[in-house]
């Protein structure tokens, strides 16, 4: 491997199916030893762009260099140092958990001992010691993910890619799942992930922020949320439907959203707006609680990326 | 390019599955048993007990004597005497016998007289095979029976012993009965090997794409020949333990001589099963789901290894273009070394043509298979 502190390293890499550009000269790369968020909403091009860089999908143009090896040129030379944990389920069901380990190990030629070793102990880290005999078909959702970590890690690959692995997945097993991550940055494998929750995107040391096969921000999350432009406010209420219909396209609001317990606004100037809005929603015979300044999310900032992105396309499409 | 652990790695997971999966197990065992009987007993080209009415206008003696020799033999079955011509004719209209046999009112008579007896034999010719071997059996049945009244005439008569001038001592060698089943089993061999055996492999790639595991195997360093190898080594094994199983029903079972050497048998075994297993696995890798995959190779194989083999029609007897066709059907050389090996006993040197011919499409479809498969999505 040369000398490269980039373990991936991608540009302009292109692929369209027919009638979609699903990724559009997509140019980041991610250092040794990091973990990169790759976020946006479905359709965006993540998991084209994983498979990619899996080498199991060959762009249309463009390149990507992982783990040293030029996908273009030896595609099947990366495969060695590579572990992939595609979207959908990707083990044999009728297999056992252990039966599964042994083949994945068998694949990457990794010795008996090592993978006995190494399969004890992420079991155990995975809390499935004790299902080792069971049909992975018979796992639940987030057995059977943690079950594609393991397979994933049975030999120690210099970059791991893992296509949105915690979907569905319960909050103990997501747990689990991104302690393991944590002890691998620990042993310097570089990860490369995509994620749904955005959360799971601020755990990250980078993400990039894609939408419909571009790359809008590539940055930390607290870079990215420092970005900005404005603050964030929430709106605590009952019922948020009425009430962003009421806000939306107000002056001094860029975006309007709903979010689990009321809204998120991204607002200039937030000591100003929240007595108007305050007003506002009086006057408009709704009712909320609270009115406070927040902390942005990546979420605000993805949707506020989003809607800048669409006006400064819009003409295009 | 090729790696042992990572070639047993995909064949034992491979057996795993197998072994787990129910419709596997049925397709290997059930399939084979199944068609072996289908066809043992479904595709006979004997006719025998030919159902026959017989109006019988005289009911004397003599022409009770007559009637009785096609009761005495096999390929008839006297079912019924009727008592009208419009009652045999409404048999024969229903399907109910396939032969009418009408006896004049004055069989015997004539028969004293010296004169020429006509007996009419009316045939259902909607199948005409039947109906022509159902002639000639008649007639010689009726021949026979004039023989020996011409022998017993002469008897009357004092001419001491006659004798006749001229016979044939028929011997048939391979298959001295003529049983059309002797013949068809080691066929159905054939036959249900091109089947099954296709039929397996096309499975196999095909439903790692529709379950979502090929993704994740093609990220691997697994190459194309380990996947093709490691999938098609426990068909192997299976196809030979299918291709013997039917074999020891075609002994046992439908008591078909074994005179060949087992492993002239096995030898032409294997390579048909290269050929085959080559083919289920190519249709799998192109067709992408295993319905489409598992149509395809039944058509394929079902159709021109019944019509194209020399299984149903001898080949030597089909025009020639169609002849030159059957030179790409590769269940014609498996099937004919069955036969030879069953019946004949022959040796590879003696079917050397058939042996050259299946050698050359197991290494194509062979090479064609590693070909095929793509480690790339879409």
């Amino acid at each position: 491997m040369s000398g490269s502190e980039n373990a991936i390293e991608l540009n302009g890499l292109t692929k369209s199916f027919p009638g979609v550009r699903a990724v559009d000269g997509l140019t980041f790369s991610v250092r040794r030893g990091e973990i990169f968020g790759l976020v946006g909403p479905d359709g965006a091009g993540k998991t084209t762009t994983m498979r990619m860089l899996a080498g199991v999908l060959a762009p249309d143009e463009g390149s990507a260099v992982v783990a040293g090896f030029d996908l273009n040129r030896d595609a099947e030379g990366a495969k060695h140092h590579i572990s992939y944990m595609p979207q959908r389920f990707g083990l044999y069901e009728e297999l056992t958990v252990d039966e599964n380990i042994r083949f994945y190990a068998d694949l990457f030629g990794v010795p008996r001992r090592e993978r006995e070793e190494r399969s004890a102990q992420l079991l155990q880290a995975a809390g499935m010691a004790e299902f080792r005999s069971r049909l992975a078909g018979k796992l639940s959702g987030g057995m059977k993910q943690k079950l594609g970590l393991v397979c994933a890690l049975i030999h120690t690959p210099e970059v791991l890619l893992l296509d949105e692995p915690t979907n569905g997945v319960d909050p103990v097993s997501r747990r689990d799942f991104w302690r393991i991550l944590y002890t691998l940055l620990d042993q310097g494998v570089t990860i490369l992930t995509t994620t749904a929750y955005l959360d799971e995107a601020e755990r990250c040391h980078r993400v990039a922020l894609l939408h419909e096969g571009r790359m809008l921000f590539c940055d930390t999350p607290a870079n990215l949320k420092a970005s900005l432009p404005g603050a964030v406010l929430s709106i605590v209420c009952a019922d948020p439907r009425p009430v962003r219909d009421l806000l939306a396209g107000m002056d001094g609001i860029s975006t309007v959203m709903i979010v689990g317990d009321g809204l998120h606004l991204v607002v200039r100037d937030p000591q100003r707006m929240i007595p108007e809005l305050r007003s506002r929603i009086a006057a408009a015979g709704l009712s909320c609680d609270a009115i406070e300044q927040v902390a942005p999310s990546i979420e605000d900032l993805f949707v506020e990326a989003v809607q800048g992105d669409k006006a400064d396309h819009g003409g295009e499409r | 390019m090729m790696n042992w652990n990572r070639l047993c790695a995909m064949a034992r997971k491979e057996m795993i599955q197998i072994r787990r999966d129910a419709r596997s197990i049925g397709i290997v065992i059930a399939m084979p048993i199944v068609m072996m009987f289908a066809f043992g007993y479904g595709v006979s080209f004997d006719t025998k007990h030919i159902p026959v009415y017989v109006y019988d206008q005289e009911k004397s003696q003599q022409s009770q004597d007559f009637v009785k020799r096609f009761q005495a033999s096999v390929y008839f079955n006297v079912v019924r005497t009727v008592t009208s011509y419009p009652e045999l004719v409404r048999a024969i209209d229903k399907g109910d016998c396939q032969i009418g046999l009408v006896v004049p009112p004055d069989f015997s008579k004539k028969l004293r007289s010296g004169q020429k007896v006509s007996v009419q034999a009316i045939f259902d010719g909607t199948d005409s095979n039947s109906a022509s071997l159902g002639m000639s059996y008649t007639e010689a049945v009726a021949q026979a029976h004039s023989q020996q009244l011409q022998l017993e005439w002469l008897q009357g008569r004092g001419q001491g012993q006659p004798r006749l001038p001229l016979s044939v001592d028929a011997r048939t060698w391979f298959n001295e009965n003529l049983e059309s089943m002797v013949t068809i089993v080691p066929g159905v061999v054939a036959m249900v090997m091109a089947v099954v055996g296709t039929f397996l492999t096309s499975l196999t790639v095909a439903r790692e794409w529709e379950r979502g595991t090929m993704e994740q195997l093609i990220s691997t360093p697994v190459t194309p020949l380990e996947i093709m190898l490691g999938k098609l080594a426990p068909y192997v094994m299976i196809g030979l333990a299918d291709t013997s199983l039917c074999a020891v029903m075609g002994v046992w079972w439908f008591g078909v001589p074994f005179r060949g050497h087992i492993w002239v048998f096995l030898l032409s075994t294997l390579l048909f099963l290269v050929v085959v297993l080559s083919l289920g696995y190519f249709f799998s890798v192109v067709a992408k789901t295993q319905l489409a995959a598992s149509q395809i190779s039944l058509i394929a194989t079902f159709l021109p290894a019944f019509l194209l083999s020399g299984f149903v029609y001898p080949i030597d007897q089909m025009p020639t273009v169609v002849r030159g066709i059957t030179h790409v059907v590769p269940a014609r050389y498996y099937m004919a070394i069955l036969r030879n090996v069953f019946l004949k006993g022959s040796s590879v040197v003696t079917m050397w043509q058939d042996f050259v011919g299946l050698a050359i499409f197991a290494a194509l479809l062979g090479l064609a298979a590693t070909r095929v498969f793509r480690k790339k999505l879409a």
